[in-house]
Order: structure tokens, then C-alpha cells, then sequence
């Protein structure tokens, strides 16, 4: 067997590792070694690599790969769950960076003019969808590490001027498809720049789980692109496989919160109320309760269930709900998590967090298992969350959010709010619930209340 | 157009299906692990990277290599050890389980975990 053999054969196995991995993700048990055997498949990747004949710069390659892993080992271990997302967005925009920059170097040193138009075509691809995934990735960090205001920010005339922007990189594009400059390629990368930050403004609060996922998808379409341009198998599999899947995550995200992918990219929703502000519902009536009331309802309650939502997260009082459930689990109440699909800031992080705070996964319930058992449940216990249990998306037509699907707590015998304060939640709509007559709230930050309410379950 | 072209072309088909086919089976606890570990796969762009890198024949190329080494670098490392970090901590319900087996691990763990937080 020749060396190129053997090197392709190694990326084969590689690619099958990758799949693997994914595969290993259907079953929280064979998770994390599905994981293990894709980091061996990418560390075998790598070692063919630098088997191939002919690869110059050695020492190059060592010292910025040393220096790659510096800065991601440290950022990567202390990170904390609750960041999660903005890591997951940072990491994501290198790769789309780094295939973007792949493409354009691989195009620079074969000369642009006498490269075939299609292959022209996958360089402009890989070119085009890196950078935005680059930059707009930086700017969904820059928003969920608060480094920026969060919501969605808009400007006079923004769909025409992004239309026109588009309309300009698509010009571009044809341009060089026609005369080949590497000049204009780089023009090409500015715009496209450009591009993924106008693309990511618009959009944010709640629906920044699916532009994660989107994002995701478009590194892995770069990546697959690079893979055509240095027809390299390994690249297009590997960029496939995760470009495939973040659309389908994206497509699952969006019909959580029943709505469309254009919708969720172009209407900026929620920046209405951001103008409007708080009030509204000044002069209408809720019940509150104390700590103790609500203790001895829930300790003598058959069956709860706790509805986390991100003001959970905010307040890490990820901890503290779960021994508040032990509690009332040790005293004979039936204990469950019900967990919206886009509840936290990425899909499927607030069974991240819990999951930190070693709550078993067998008590996490998904949206449907949740609503199927709610009609029995005693108590539900909305910590932190507002918009995933708000009835107008059943019964209000002309809510913004009617349609979303939604963890119908109101079906519960009693409904526990535990809010900082009235402000309505992100898509900045009033929650009936809240003035139903089996609501009774607490206001204050979620551990706070939280621990009041372990004290007042113990004590009881 | 090549053959050649059309062989990627094939193989990028079948990779759409199996992509799709494999996530679709992941269960929505599994989410977020999901996203950080297929982000770590594209991290594959590395070797991408390295391949202009240790082709590259002027200054700018070596530059462009070099940061494009650099970025796919933190992509691998930082999205595999991030992924392994999360699953590490999907663990199944320990009391109702066979108490030989997972029974005692749970006090062992348990204690130093509640007073980390």
C-alpha cells in the first residue's frame, strides 16, 4: 500500500469516527464515548496529515497549532455551563474563519486565472459562508456575553439595506465567475463580513438558540466547500455530516417556538417592546403567597412539576431546584422537570444545567411527555421562564406567539410563579397566566426564593 | 466539469443523508451536547489548514495558513474538551437502580459535588 493509501484510508476511518460520535449522541449512556472515539478519529486526521508527502513548514504547523490549543484548553475547561452558548458561538466562528481563509490561500497559490470556474465557484462558497459564520458568530458572543445589548437591534430601512448588500456580494461574485481576480476575492470576504453582521443585528433574546444552530451549520457548509476546493474527503464528509444536521436542528428549533426560519431571521422580533417598555398591566390584580404556603402546598402535593427557564440559569440556582426535589422526592411527591426545546440560550441548554447540578436525566421531560402528564400534576412550578408557558399562544390569535408550542402549566391543579419581578418575558407579552385564580407567585431572585422554599418544605 | 468533481459530488450527496439521519435520532436533553460536538468535527477544517500551510510558497500564504492553523486549532481542542465536559456530567437516576452496582458511587460523589458549587 502506497503512503497516499494509507493517509486516505486514515481519513476514512476518521470520517466513520465522526459519524459515530454523532451516533453515540442518541443515548445519554454511549454519549461520551462516542465523543472520545470522534476526538481519536480527529487525532488520527491529524497524524496522517503530517504523513503527507511533500508538507513544508513543519515547525509552522507545530507552533500555531500550540498556540491554538493554549487558548482553548483553559477557556474550554473554566468556562461555566450558563456560558456555554457564547463558547459553543466562538468556536464555531473560528472554524468558519479558518475555512474561509483555507479556501482563499488555496485559490491565491493556484492563481486565480487559471482556476476552472467551478471550482472558482466552491472557493467563492467556502469564501462567502465562513466569513459571514465568522463574524456573525463574534457578534452572537459579543450579545449573549453582554458585551453589546442582547435584544434585537434595528435600524431605518434595514431589510433594504441588507437586501442591497446581499444583492452587492452576489454581484461580486458573478463578477469574479467571470473575470477571476483574487483582488476582488478578498473585496468578496470584506463584504461577506459584512454580511454575517447585519445578518445576526436583527435578531435576539430568545431566538438566539436557533441562530446558534443556523450558524453551526453554516461553518460546516465552509468547511465541506474547502473540502471541494482541496478535494479532500475527509473535509467534505466531516462539513456535510455537521452542515446537514445544524439545518435540521435549526428547521426542530424553529417549529419549537412556531415559527418559520425567515421569521426568525428577518422580523427582529421582540424589538417593539423593547420600546414600549415594562407597565401595561400596572393595574391589574395577581396573588402572591409566602414561602410557606407555597412549602406545605407542594410538600403535601402528589405529583410536581418544576418548568425551569432561563431566570433559573441567570440566578445558578440550577443547584438549588435540585434539592428542593430531593426533598420533596423523599417525602413520597412525585418530582419531574418539564423542559421547553428553546428554554436557555442554545437548543437543549437548560438540560445542560441541570444536568450540572447532577439532576438524573431520567427526571428531565420533554415538552410532550410533560403536557401528556400535566393534567395530573398538583403543582406547577414556573421558575424563571414566562413566554414557554403563556396559554395566548393556545388562545390568543393575535399574539405574536400564538402557535408556539408550549408547556401547558395551566392545566396544573395549582400554578407557582417564581419571578423577579412583572416585567413580561422576552416576546414582551402579557401571560394570562399570571392573573389566573390558581396562580399565586413569589417575587425574587429564583435562589433566593428557592432556598426559602427548602426551607419552608423541610420545616413542614 | 471532471469525474473527479462528480465523486465529491456523490459523496457530499450521501453525507446530507446520513447527516440528518444519524441527528435525528438525538434525543432534545442531548441538544446542546450535539451542537458543541458537531462543532468540534468541523473543527476537521485543521487539517485543511494544514495542508495550505505546509503548501504555502509565499509570505502571505504562510500568514494566512498560519492564522487559519491557529483558529482550526482552538475549534478542535476547544469544542472536544467542551463536549466531553458536558456529557461528563449526563448521568442516569442513580437511587431506583440495581444498589449493587450504582448504589455506593452516589454518597463517594456526591458530597464533594454539592459543596463545589
Amino acid at each position: 500500500m502506497s503512503r497516499g493509501t494509507a493517509i486516505e484510508l486514515c481519513y476514512l476511518v476518521a470520517a466513520i469516527a465522526f459519524i459515530l460520535a454523532l451516533k453515540g449522541l442518541s443515548s445519554p449512556r454511549r454519549a461520551r464515548a462516542g465523543n472520545l472515539v470522534g476526538a481519536a478519529g480527529m487525532l488520527l486526521a491529524i497524524g496522517a496529515t503530517f504523513a503527507q508527502p511533500g508538507l513544508a513548514h513543519l515547525a509552522l504547523i507545530i507552533v500555531a497549532m500550540v498556540i491554538g490549543a493554549a487558548i482553548a484548553v483553559p477557556s474550554a475547561r473554566m468556562v461555566k455551563m450558563t456560558a456555554m452558548p457564547q463558547m459553543v458561538a466562538a468556536f464555531n466562528g473560528v472554524g468558519g474563519g479558518a475555512a474561509a481563509l483555507v479556501s482563499i490561500t488555496e485559490l491565491m497559490r493556484t492563481d486565480a486565472q487559471l482556476t476552472a470556474t467551478y471550482k472558482l465557484l466552491e472557493v467563492l462558497f467556502g469564501v462567502v459562508v465562513g466569513s459571514m459564520s465568522f463574524s456573525g458568530s463574534a457578534l452572537a458572543f459579543a450579545k449573549l456575553q453582554e458585551l453589546m445589548p442582547g435584544r434585537p437591534i434595528t435600524y431605518k430601512r434595514q431589510q433594504q439595506i441588507n437586501a442591497v448588500v446581499a444583492a452587492g456580494a452576489a454581484v461580486l461574485a458573478i463578477r469574479i465567475l467571470i473575470t477571476p481576480s483574487t483582488a476582488l476575492v478578498w473585496v468578496l470576504l470584506v463584504v461577506s463580513l459584512v454580511l454575517g453582521v447585519i445578518l445576526v443585528l436583527p435578531i435576539g433574546g430568545a431566538d438566539v438558540p436557533v441562530l446558534i444552530s443556523l450558524l453551526n451549520s453554516f461553518t460546516g457548509l465552509a468547511v465541506a466547500a474547502s473540502g471541494f476546493v482541496l478535494e479532500n474527503n475527509l473535509l467534505i464528509v466531516a462539513g456535510t455530516l455537521v452542515g446537514a444536521s445544524g439545518i435540521f436542528l435549526t428547521r426542530m428549533m424553529s417549529r419549537a417556538m412556531g415559527r418559520s426560519l425567515p421569521n426568525i431571521l428577518f422580523s427582529a422580533f421582540g424589538s417593539v417592546v423593547t420600546a414600549t417598555g415594562e407597565g401595561g398591566s400596572a393595574d391589574r390584580v395577581v396573588r402572591t403567597a409566602t414561602a410557606k404556603d407555597i412549602g406545605i402546598l407542594m410538600a403535601y402535593s402528589r405529583r410536581v412539576v418544576i418548568i425551569p427557564g432561563y431566570g433559573l440559569a441567570v440566578a445558578q440556582a440550577q443547584h438549588v431546584v435540585h434539592e428542593l426535589a430531593d426533598l420533596l422526592a423523599a417525602r413520597g411527591v412525585e418530582v419531574f422537570y418539564a423542559i421547553h426545546p428553546v428554554a436557555g440560550r442554545m437548543p437543549g441548554h437548560m438540560n445542560v444545567l441541570l444536568a450540572e447540578a447532577h439532576v438524573p436525566y431520567g427526571e428531565l421531560r420533554d415538552m410532550d411527555e410533560a403536557n401528556a402528564k400535566m393534567g395530573t400534576a398538583d403543582v406547577a412550578l414556573v421558575v424563571g421562564a414566562n413566554d414557554t408557558v403563556n396559554p395566548a399562544a393556545h388562545s390568543s390569535p393575535g399574539s405574536p406567539i400564538y402557535g408556539m408550542p408550549i408547556i401547558n402549566a395551566d392545566e396544573a391543579a395549582h400554578v407557582v410563579f417564581l419571578k423577579r419581578s412583572m416585567r413580561p418575558g422576552f416576546a414582551g407579552i402579557d401571560n394570562e397566566l399570571l392573573y389566573d385564580e390558581k396562580t399565586v407567585l413569589l417575587f425574587g431572585d429564583a435562589k433566593d426564593t428557592l432556598l426559602e422554599l427548602v426551607g419552608a418544605v423541610s420545616e413542614s | 466539469m471532471t469525474t473527479g468533481v462528480l465523486e465529491y459530488l456523490t459523496v457530499f450527496a450521501l453525507a446530507i443523508f446520513v447527516g440528518i439521519e444519524v441527528v435525528s435520532k438525538v434525543p432534545s436533553i442531548l441538544h446542546t451536547p450535539l451542537m458543541s460536538g458537531s462543532n468540534a468535527i468541523h473543527g476537521v477544517i485543521l487539517v485543511g489548514s494544514m495542508l495550505v500551510l505546509g503548501a504555502a510558497h509565499t509570505g502571505t500564504e504562510e500568514v494566512l495558513g498560519f492564522a487559519a492553523v491557529v483558529l482550526a486549532t482552538l475549534n478542535v481542542v476547544g469544542g472536544f474538551t467542551v463536549t466531553d465536559r458536558m456529557l461528563e456530567m449526563f448521568r442516569p437516576r442513580q437511587q431506583g437502580g440495581a444498589p449493587g452496582e450504582r448504589g455506593p458511587a452516589r454518597p463517594a460523589d456526591g458530597p464533594p459535588a454539592g459543596s463545589g458549587q
